[in-house]
This record gives C-alpha cells, sequence and structure tokens, in this order.
C-alpha cells in the first residue's frame, strides 16, 4: 500500500486559537476552525512525514485509538482538508513551496 | 463578520489575546489628503528587522488579522518584503492603501502572497473632486487603474469612500462605480480628529441635515423605519457590555513601535522597541483601564436613549477629553438617525441655556422585546 504525504497549504492563513487551529482558505475566505485531532495533523503536515508515522506518533499517543482506525480517520480529514485546499496530499514527499512556506504557529 | 469569526473573536476576548491588529508601516505618503489625521513626516519608523520581530512576537501572541496600513504602505522599499514575512507567519493579511503605486506586476505578487483583502480610498467618481480632496492630480485615474489591476488577479478589494461636505454628493456614483468594478463600497461618514489633537478636520464632515439623508437611503440602510426608530431602552446587559474590541480584542501598531488601543484611540500604553508586544497587552496600565470600561461606568451615556443602540466610539470620546465620557460625533450620528438629541447633546445645551435649541428632549421607546440594531452598511 502506497504511504500518503500531507503539507500545509501556504496560501492559507492560520492561528491556534486555545490548541485549535482556525484556518482562512486562501481561495474564497471561508472560515474554518479545526478541532484538536484536525489541528495535531495540521500542525504535523510537513511534507516529509508520512501520515502513517503522523497518526503512530503523534494521534495515537495523545489519544485511545486503535492506529488502523485512527489512520482511515486521519485519511479521512486530510482528503476533506485537501478539498478545501487548505492540505496538500501526495503519494510522494511534498517540497515546500518557492514562494512562503507557512509556518504553524 | 462571519459567525465563526465571531465565536473566534469571543474566544479571543475570554483567553485575552488581541486577534487583530493594525500596523502602520509608515506615515509617509504620496497624496495630502485633506482630511487625513496624520503628519507625513518620518520620525524614525521601525527598521525591517524590527518590523519582521514585531511580527513574529505577535503571531506567538495569538494575532490572526493583520492589517498593513499608513501613510501609503508601498513608499516603503522594503514593503513586499515585510508582505512575505507575514504571510509565511500565515497571518489573515488586510492591507490600506490608495494604491498610486500598484500596477500589474504588484498585483500579480498581491495574488501571489494571497492577501486576504486591499481596501482602496475613493472620494469621488469625478476627478475634480477626488484629486481636489488627495490634492495629486491625476489620483482618482491611478486609483481605479490599479483596482482594475487587483480585479484582474482575483483578489478581494473595497472601497472606502469617506463621507465629506466637499464629496457628499457622490456617494451614489462611488457605489456605481463600485458594482461596475465588481469591488466592494463601504461609507465612512466620521472624520477623525488628528493624532496630535488638533481638530480642524472634523470640520470637514457632513452636516446633520445630510448625515440624516445618508441615514435614511434605503439603498444603504435597508428598512428606514426600522433603522431610524426611536431607540428601544438599554437591557440591563447592555449596560455590561464592552464599547468595542479596542483594546480587547484589537489593537494598533504606530510605525514608531507605539502601542495604542486602536488606530483612533490615541492612549500611549507602550512601545515595542522597550517591551515585548504581548507584555503590552497583557500588562499594560492603560490597556487594562480601558479593558475596564463598560457602558455604566460611563460619565453621561448609561442615562441617555440611545445607551443600547449607539456606536460610540470610546477613542474619539478620548481625543474629546475622556474616553469614559460621551464621543459628540457618535452623539451627532444617534441624532441624525432618530431625531433624538443624545443626553450629551442636551447637558451641552442646558450647560449653555440656548433658548433657541429650547425644541431638543429625548423620547424614549416603551420596552420591547425585540432589539434593534443599526445596519451594517456604513461604518
Amino acid at each position: 500500500m502506497s504511504r500518503l504525504y500531507v503539507a500545509r497549504n501556504p496560501r492559507v492563513a492560520a492561528r491556534s486559537l486555545d490548541g485549535e487551529m482556525m484556518i482562512m482558505s486562501g481561495r474564497d475566505s471561508t472560515l474554518f476552525t479545526l478541532n484538536k485531532t484536525a489541528t495535531i495533523l495540521w500542525q504535523s503536515a510537513d511534507g516529509t512525514t508520512p501520515l502513517d508515522e503522523i497518526v503512530e506518533h503523534r494521534i495515537c499517543t495523545e489519544f485511545e485509538v486503535a492506529p488502523a482506525v485512527a489512520l482511515q480517520d486521519a485519511e479521512t480529514v486530510a482528503r476533506e482538508l485537501a478539498s478545501h485546499e487548505i492540505l496538500q496530499i501526495s503519494e510522494e514527499p511534498i517540497p515546500p513551496r518557492n514562494t512562503v512556506a507557512g509556518e504553524s504557529r | 463578520m462571519s459567525s465563526l469569526l465571531a465565536e473566534m473573536a469571543d474566544k479571543a476576548l475570554k483567553l485575552n489575546i488581541p486577534l487583530s491588529v493594525q500596523l502602520d508601516l509608515t506615515y509617509r505618503c504620496n497624496e495630502r489628503c485633506v482630511h487625513c489625521y496624520l503628519d507625513h513626516d518620518d520620525h524614525g519608523e521601525m527598521t525591517t528587522a524590527e518590523i519582521k520581530h514585531l511580527m513574529d512576537e505577535m503571531a506567538d501572541a495569538g494575532v490572526f488579522i493583520l492589517t498593513l496600513s499608513g501613510g501609503e504602505i508601498f513608499l516603503r522599499k522594503d514593503f513586499f518584503d515585510l508582505l512575505e514575512h507575514a504571510r509565511r507567519l500565515m497571518f489573515c493579511v488586510k492591507l490600506k492603501t490608495n494604491a498610486v503605486l500598484i500596477r500589474e506586476r504588484e498585483a500579480a505578487r498581491l495574488r501571489d502572497l494571497r492577501v486576504e483583502s486591499i481596501q482602496i480610498s475613493i472620494y469621488s467618481h469625478r476627478p475634480e473632486v477626488h484629486d481636489a480632496i488627495t490634492l495629486i492630480p491625476g489620483s482618482l485615474k491611478r486609483s481605479l487603474d490599479a483596482i482594475r489591476f487587483l480585479k484582474s488577479q482575483g483578489l478581494k478589494v473595497i472601497i472606502a469612500n469617506v463621507l465629506m461636505t466637499q464629496n457628499m454628493q457622490d456617494y451614489p456614483s462611488v457605489r456605481a462605480l463600485a458594482a461596475e468594478l465588481g469591488v466592494e463600497c463601504t461609507l465612512d461618514p466620521t472624520v477623525t480628529p488628528m493624532m496630535d489633537g488638533n481638530r480642524s478636520t472634523v470640520a470637514l464632515g457632513v452636516e446633520q441635515s445630510a448625515l440624516r439623508q445618508v441615514f435614511r437611503d434605503t439603498s444603504l440602510v435597508g428598512n428606514v423605519d426600522e433603522f431610524c426608530a426611536i431607540p428601544p431602552p438599554a437591557a440591563e446587559n447592555d449596560l455590561e457590555t464592552i464599547p468595542c474590541s479596542a483594546g480587547h480584542t484589537a489593537c494598533y501598531v504606530s510605525p514608531y513601535g507605539e502601542v495604542f488601543p486602536c488606530v483612533q484611540f490615541p492612549l500611549p500604553t507602550g512601545n515595542v522597541r522597550q517591551q515585548r508586544f504581548v507584555d503590552i497587552w497583557r500588562h499594560s496600565e492603560q490597556m487594562n483601564d480601558v479593558r475596564s470600561i463598560r457602558l455604566k461606568d460611563l460619565t453621561t451615556c448609561p442615562s441617555c436613549s440611545h445607551a443600547g443602540t449607539c456606536t460610540r466610539c470610546p477613542g474619539l470620546a478620548f481625543m474629546e477629553g475622556n474616553m469614559r465620557g460621551p464621543s459628540t460625533q457618535d452623539c451627532e450620528k444617534s441624532f441624525a438617525r432618530t431625531g433624538i438629541p443624545s443626553a450629551n447633546m442636551l447637558a451641552k445645551k442646558n450647560a449653555g441655556a440656548s433658548l433657541r435649541n429650547a425644541n431638543l428632549v429625548q423620547i424614549r421607546a416603551l420596552p420591547t422585546s425585540v432589539g434593534t440594531s443599526p445596519a451594517g452598511a456604513i461604518a
């Protein structure tokens, strides 16, 4: 099975507010808030760490959840966020863009 | 404001986080607008490194919306360097500019950097009126060309139309022009005193009769009867509310690093050249004083008919001499809207004992369960 890589889309605006990310789409300025799990996913989305490793090392250590279930959920969330152009997903590592590489705070 | 953003603002208020900051990069300007509240000299602007460091501190403090303004921001040679840094920190960046220096190349760069919106001052659709306010011949054409460049890049543009006696009659045509260009348009009838306290600019503002006309324009306010209705009495919880976001979830930083509760509220609270931004935000005595004010604490306003619906600006009140006092400009707006003088206006009349205005009385509405609030089309 191929691995998935996720990267924050540098075109969005984002800030952590009390442990939850608020994110404004760069496409149409729609505002989203991410729950704690999605926030961990966002913060770990460096484009080089595979999604299964993020789930294993960042999500399963934080929440009591079976790794297979967590991975399935994380993939669903990642694809949902990608559909809003908040995350980029790829089966290859994603290099930082030349324009501006977003720092997650 | 979207409901989600309002929810975030509530959360930021509870957590004492400055969600939104206006940072003026310079007071220098290539226009000389007759109503401008700034001087245009450089008294020692922050350097590129200082501003980048401040942006880092603001991101760490939780600032999400960063409005870059001036002066004219494009006069800073490092503007795009600063903007890149701001976007690298993932701020939601809004710009305020006269756009005279924006051509195709600048518009494309702003698109690449995903600026959220660009607010551009347009005073009239007629060059002879607009240019007479900016005092720069050809400025209307340059600004309108820039709007077209920005629109062609898919960017969100907002025309800001400040109303004065000089351009009052042109606002319907400015709104029509905005519609034709496919951009938003906001109208602001408030001309502020200069930051040094000089109030000569205020005289340029529209007169009561003109303001009354604006407040009865259905294309701006919707239902005039509702908008101009006798205000309902203030509910008890209205008196516990905070006046506005200044010092609560928003603040302003000048090109010299001075921090104020708002661009329109020149109460110095600290300087980022001497202290960390977050320390000023959290611990400044002046900022905490501003934060402590509730409607019930004000000198005249709690007893006013307009207490529940007034858009009183604490900064304008401060510039009048008391941040816990009324803001006469807002009293005049409430009067123009409803025909009912504010408690402050009555007090002034009584102090002056003028018989000419003896017909000024306050009328109070009967209590109702449904409140009304002014529409949002007018700032």
